[in-house]
């Protein structure tokens, strides 16, 4: 079977967003997942690039089909060189945000994926690894 | 002898312009172009006989470079014909090929009117000619349709939302796309008039038609439901699906609000919270029988 190639989406407006949800989108669907686990990486990864325009000051996702073993996944690299987070532990507390949000996605983004990690320095920008693995 | 390669390609349809165009016309014919009716047989001789004559002003001015000044009026002429049928619904095939049934024409008047190397040699040149123009065709083509989906595209975010009367008291609002902010405000704005105008008690907010509830979605649903209890009514959400509301417990998000699988569901709610019901008819007009 013909596998679609690790991309990189920018996200520099809102339209943006909506083409990454629906890259994501197909990428779920050709790795297989079940209606509830592509509505599950669609949202986190609406979150995520949603933060990546108004936080970060835009950015982009790469977005690829991984492999472990016989397993496949979905995997999001959102980056950007936006103000970063200075306190990671305190932004992924549910109902905390510097903007005017709920301060849920953040959180949300994490519950809704298998593995997630932040990387992000003051000043320099912020970098965001999700990813969800087809429940076999 | 490239210099006077245009001059025989122009020679040659000056000798055989006719044949050329009445073959033309004929495969023109058969790639169904006017069997869909979209285009009539006079517009099709029209284009054909159009397209001839600039094409000989531009092999004149232009020689065999399509991209020269010399083309330009031939381009535009193609970009016209591209933007006719892109805008009558016409395939990229379609469109192209107006110019792509003309390769053969030409290829049998150049292998008539040349000895045999010539005639391999004019037909290459033919036939990259042809190919260019088949090219810009399609890039206008493309050009049409983008900006056909950027304007469908605004009207579609400017439709304004229906809210659409269900029975007294009841109001319904189906929300069908992406919830972006600006759309958002109109949708809210619409939902908190009409509730004014019919004195709505009960606004049902459904949302089957959209695709991702995020945090941001949310927090619309939220303001609305909390503008629409100002205003004297109490809204119910309708449409959530399974994986939406699994989706939601993740997030954290609570709708603080009466949700409903189905917009029949809280139709049903509504009725009840208005003392009223739906009946089976034959059930009623057994008992009043008796
Ligand atoms: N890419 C980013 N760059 C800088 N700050 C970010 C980024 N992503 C998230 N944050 C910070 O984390 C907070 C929490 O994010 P989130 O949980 O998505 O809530 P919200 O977006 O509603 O504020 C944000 O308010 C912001 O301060
Ligand atoms: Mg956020």
């Amino acid at each position: 079977m013909v596998e679609t190639p690790a991309e990189t989406l920018p996200i520099s407006s809102g339209e943006d967003v909506v083409r990454v949800r629906q890259a994501v989108r197909l990428r779920c669907v050709e790795a297989g997942f079940s209606l509830v686990d592509q509505t599950k990486m669609v949202t986190a990864a609406s979150e995520l690039a949603r933060n990546t325009l108004d936080h970060g000051g835009g950015g982009s996702v790469l977005v690829e089909t991984i492999h472990l073993g016989n397993r496949r996944g979905v995997r999001l690299t959102f980056q950007d060189s936006g103000p970063g987070i200075p306190d990671i532990a305190r932004a992924l507390q549910d109902g905390f945000t510097t903007g005017s949000g709920l301060g849920l996605g953040l959180g949300g983004a994490k519950r809704l994926t298998n593995d997630f990690s932040i990387e992000s320095t003051p000043g320099q920008g912020t970098r965001i690894m999700i990813a969800r693995w087809k429940l076999t | 002898m490239p210099a006077s390669s245009h001059s025989e390609i122009s020679a040659i349809i000056d000798a055989n312009e006719q044949q050329i165009l009445k073959e033309w016309l004929e495969a023109l014919r058969q790639g169904a172009s006017l069997e869909t009716g979209r285009i009539k047989e006079p517009e099709l001789n029209t284009q054909a006989k159009g397209f001839f004559s600039h094409l000989r002003g531009a092999l004149r001015e232009g020689g065999l470079d399509v991209r020269s000044r010399g083309y330009e009026t031939l381009r535009s002429f193609l970009a016209e014909v591209s933007r006719t049928r892109a805008l009558k619904g016409y395939s990229p095939s379609e469109t192209a090929m107006f110019v792509f049934s003309l390769k053969r024409p030409l290829f049998d008047a150049a292998a008539k009117s040349a000895d045999a190397s010539a005639a391999a040699q004019r037909g290459w040149e033919i036939n990259q000619l042809i190919d260019e123009l088949g090219l810009q065709t399609i890039e206008s083509y493309q050009k049409v349709r983008e900006e056909v989906i950027l304007r469908q595209q605004s009207e579609i975010s400017e439709l304004s939302t229906p809210v659409v009367k269900l029975w007294d008291g009841v109001l319904a609002l189906p929300l069908i796309g992406t919830l972006d902010s600006a759309r958002t405000q109109v949708v809210m704005e619409n939902l908190l008039q009409s509730i004014v105008d019919y004195g709505a008690e009960i606004a049902v907010i459904d949302i089957t038609g959209v695709p991702t509830v995020d945090t941001l979605v949310a927090q619309h649903l939220l303001k609305t439901v909390a503008a629409a209890r100002l205003m004297g009514a109490d809204c119910i959400i309708s449409g959530i699906r399974p994986q939406i509301a699994q989706t939601m417990v993740h997030l954290g998000v609570d709708l603080d609000v009466t949700t409903k699988s189905t917009l029949a569901d809280a139709f049903a709610v509504a009725l009840q919270r208005m003392g009223r019901t739906v009946v089976d008819v034959d059930s009623i007009a057994g008992r009043t029988a008796r």
